[in-house]
């Protein structure tokens, strides 16, 4: 029976932890993902869950930490944001390379500098080839269901890697939604409980993780960890589908929101798919075959899923929360044209980077790239391919 | 005296098997083998590793020297790694996942590059946080594995290829850490000092309490490197012995706060009797550096006085 609610996203997060009640969390605070270590520190305290809570003294330690009990056997997660993924670069590679299904709550927090606390993805994208799951959410409703799916999806034996949940910083991680929520033995049944095939602390049956490797192997090891993030989309889709029976929620690598007629399709990640799909609903009024597509899935990352998905469009605004500095494209923007071009589909496709810092994103942003989309292609006129909304000339 | 018998101790199953790909005559792998030996028989252990020489050369894919479960993560990082190890033991017999009967214990060995210096952070939190678990620097005072420069364990003076002595250069410019110190004002239960001696008792007594005694333990082992300290390999004992006998390398523990010298000299030989048995420090026998030799005494001169005095003698 689902229970009806209102939470912030953080808030969501900690209560699909409190309910899974993994065995290890490490975590060092950073803003805006704080909350997170904080609420589950208090449900610890109260005895409403028993995961052992490692308050390590850096993120770098606490993704060192994570990988060690995962790797001992432990089901482990961690939070962070920003500056605190930065710092835990190194062992994002290794989670993933050493095939560690752990699980990490990211609130989307941008990166310095200048110093700023607030909502862009550059943090999320910056480790987005790193050998992880990415999985984006648009609202603390989906932050939550995320998070349930995380585990069954990371620790299936096709799959073996870690797993990003992802939620904008402020925006939603702040902000107090309704939200439905399963109930505790419902989750329990949904995610199981782990036990990995070989583990450090399996007695009698010891394992060494993390070699060196001569030139001989790595190439393989590469590709073998390839294959498995390849095959997690498979994955993803079976558990969504397991999930939408139980809650009746949920997409797969992707929503397709009025996009089957749609002359010209926004693709968004995160919150800013809310503003987008509200702009859709008011210019639908007015007639305007207008559709968003918000991804949900970027790693692994469906490029040809999202091509054919838009390739019937007059035209495409694709839209990025970052700035890559490869001076040509953010990275939703380089990844769907290349993906494009690959199969084949000649769509006009602008891409905007949007949102940086926390910066609004507002209906009439969202209005206002329909309008260009729909003016240079009626008026057979040139739009810069790579350009900034809202910015100050 | 606690019970100690080198040839029982020396027979029991060695748990770091032959065939890694250290140097002939490396410390490292005597002090890891000698830890190895003060483990119970029928204890099961975790180890860790930082990234260096003994991580690459002990476990090269797809081979393992370790009879134990071993895992290297990073090179900074062997204290947060060993951490989360250790809480998930605790974590799986809370929850019933582990059989009773089974004891793991936890050790982490990382060079001095690992524990001293880039490692320092991670080694610190996981001794405040009070994970029960042993951290062993095999501490050879520079960083071996890229080739022998300087950290901030290699002693004042040395040759390395950071710190190159030249026209204008004695070598490194600073002293020591004295990271068994630091550490020891973390409060934590046990930290000792020690290295090889003939009969490896200080090393064996000292191993068995940090990995018996409940709570964070480190244990700072003097491991020569032949490479790195310019020695001729078959020497290391001789090397060892005078840098005890010089109090170079002074023995010591601290047991929960309190500070024991475990050894003491009849007579404290002079430093130049460690010094000019290896190359690195060569360039302190030519004409004209007397003063450094004599500056080099008096800092192990202080040292010594400093730690007798906090052995309340």
């Amino acid at each position: 029976m689902a229970r009806k609610d209102r939470m912030s996203g953080n808030e969501a997060v900690s209560y699909a932890i409190r309910q899974i009640n993994p065995d290890v969390m490490p975590a060092f605070p950073i803003t805006p993902s704080t909350e997170i270590p904080q609420m589950v520190s208090t449900y610890i305290a109260n005895g409403q869950m028993d995961t052992e809570f490692i308050p390590v003294e850096s993120e770098h330690s606490s993704m060192s930490a994570t990988i060690g009990a995962e790797a001992a056997g432990a089901r482990s997660l961690t939070a962070t944001s920003s500056a605190g993924l930065a710092l835990m670069w190194e062992e994002l590679l290794l989670a993933a390379s050493n095939r560690m299904p752990c699980a990490l709550a990211l609130v989307n927090r941008t990166l310095s500098g200048p110093l700023n606390i607030n909502c862009d993805h550059s943090d999320g994208m910056g480790a987005r080839d790193t050998g992880w799951i990415q999985i984006y959410a648009e609202n603390n409703q989906e932050a939550y269901d995320n998070f349930i799916q995380a585990y069954p999806i990371a620790e299936d034996p096709r799959v073996h890697l870690p797993i990003m949940i992802c939620q904008d910083g402020f925006i939603t991680s702040h902000a107090v939604e309704n939200i439905e929520l399963l109930e505790d033995k419902e989750v329990k049944e949904f995610v199981g409980e782990y036990h990995p095939e070989e583990f450090l602390l399996n007695p009698g049956k010891p394992i060494a993780v993390g070699p060196y490797a001569v030139s001989n192997y790595v190439m393989e090891a590469r590709r073998n960890q390839l294959e498995a993030l390849e095959r997690s989309k498979e994955v993803i889709l079976e558990v969504a589908d397991k999930f939408r029976q139980l809650s009746g929620r949920g997409f797969g690598l992707f929503e397709e929101y009025k996009t089957e007629d749609a002359d010209y399709i926004m693709v968004i990640i995160g919150s800013a798919a809310g503003t987008a799909k509200e702009a859709v609903d008011q210019l639908r009024e007015k007639g305007k075959k207008v559709g968003v597509l918000k991804l949900r899935v970027f790693r692994p990352f469906p490029a040809e899923e999202i091509a054919n998905a838009i390739r019937h469009a007059k035209a495409v605004a694709i839209m990025d929360r970052t700035e890559s500095y490869n001076t040509h494209g953010g990275p939703l923007g380089s990844e769907i044209e290349a993906g494009l071009y690959r199969a084949k589909a000649t769509v006009m496709a602008v891409n905007y980077i949007y949102g940086l810092g926390g910066r609004d994103f507002t209906v009439d942003h969202a209005a206002s790239v329909f309008a260009e989309l729909e003016s240079a292609v009626e008026n057979e006129t040139e739009v810069k391919q790579y350009q900034y909304i809202g910015l100050r000339e | 005296m606690a019970n100690y018998n080198l040839k029982e101790v020396m027979n029991k199953p060695e748990r770091l098997a032959p065939g890694h790909r250290m140097c002939a005559g490396c410390g490292a792998t005597i002090g890891v083998r000698a830890v190895l030996r003060a483990l119970h028989e029928g204890d099961r252990a975790v180890i860790g590793n930082a990234t260096g020489c003994l991580e690459v050369s002990s476990f090269t894919y797809p081979y393992t020297a370790w009879e134990d479960s071993y895992i290297h993560n990073a090179f900074e990082n062997a204290g947060a790694t060993l951490s989360g190890v250790e809480t998930a033991y605790k974590a799986l017999k809370k929850r019933g996942r582990l059989p009773k009967d089974e004891n793991f214990k936890f050790i982490t060995f990382g060079g001095d590059g690992g524990t001293y210096d880039i490692g320092f952070q991670s080694l610190s939190g996981a001794m405040e946080r009070g994970h029960d678990l042993v951290y062993v620097c095999y501490d050879n005072g520079a960083y071996m594995n890229t080739g022998i420069q300087r950290s901030s364990a290699t002693p004042m003076y040395a040759d390395t290829t950071t710190t190159p002595v030249g026209s204008e250069s004695n070598g490194k410019m600073q002293n020591r850490k004295d990271l068994a110190a630091i550490i020891a004002d973390h409060d934590v239960p046990y930290v000792a000092q020690t290295t090889f001696t003939s009969d490896f008792r200080d090393l064996h007594l000292k191993a068995e309490k940090a990995i018996y005694t409940e709570g964070p333990a480190f244990l700072n082992l003097m491991t020569p490197c032949p490479r790195g300290w310019r020695y001729d390999a078959k020497d290391i004992m001789k090397i060892c012995k005078l840098a005890v006998e010089t109090c170079y390398w002074p023995m010591f523990e601290v047991d929960h706060g309190k500070w024991r010298l475990t050894y003491e000299p009849k007579k404290k030989l002079p430093i130049e009797d460690f010094l000019r048995e290896q190359g690195r420090f060569k360039h302190l026998f030519k004409p004209g550096n007397e003063d450094l030799l004599v500056q080099f005494q008096a800092e192990v001169d202080r040292r010594w006085e400093d730690l007798l005095y906090k052995c309340a003698r």
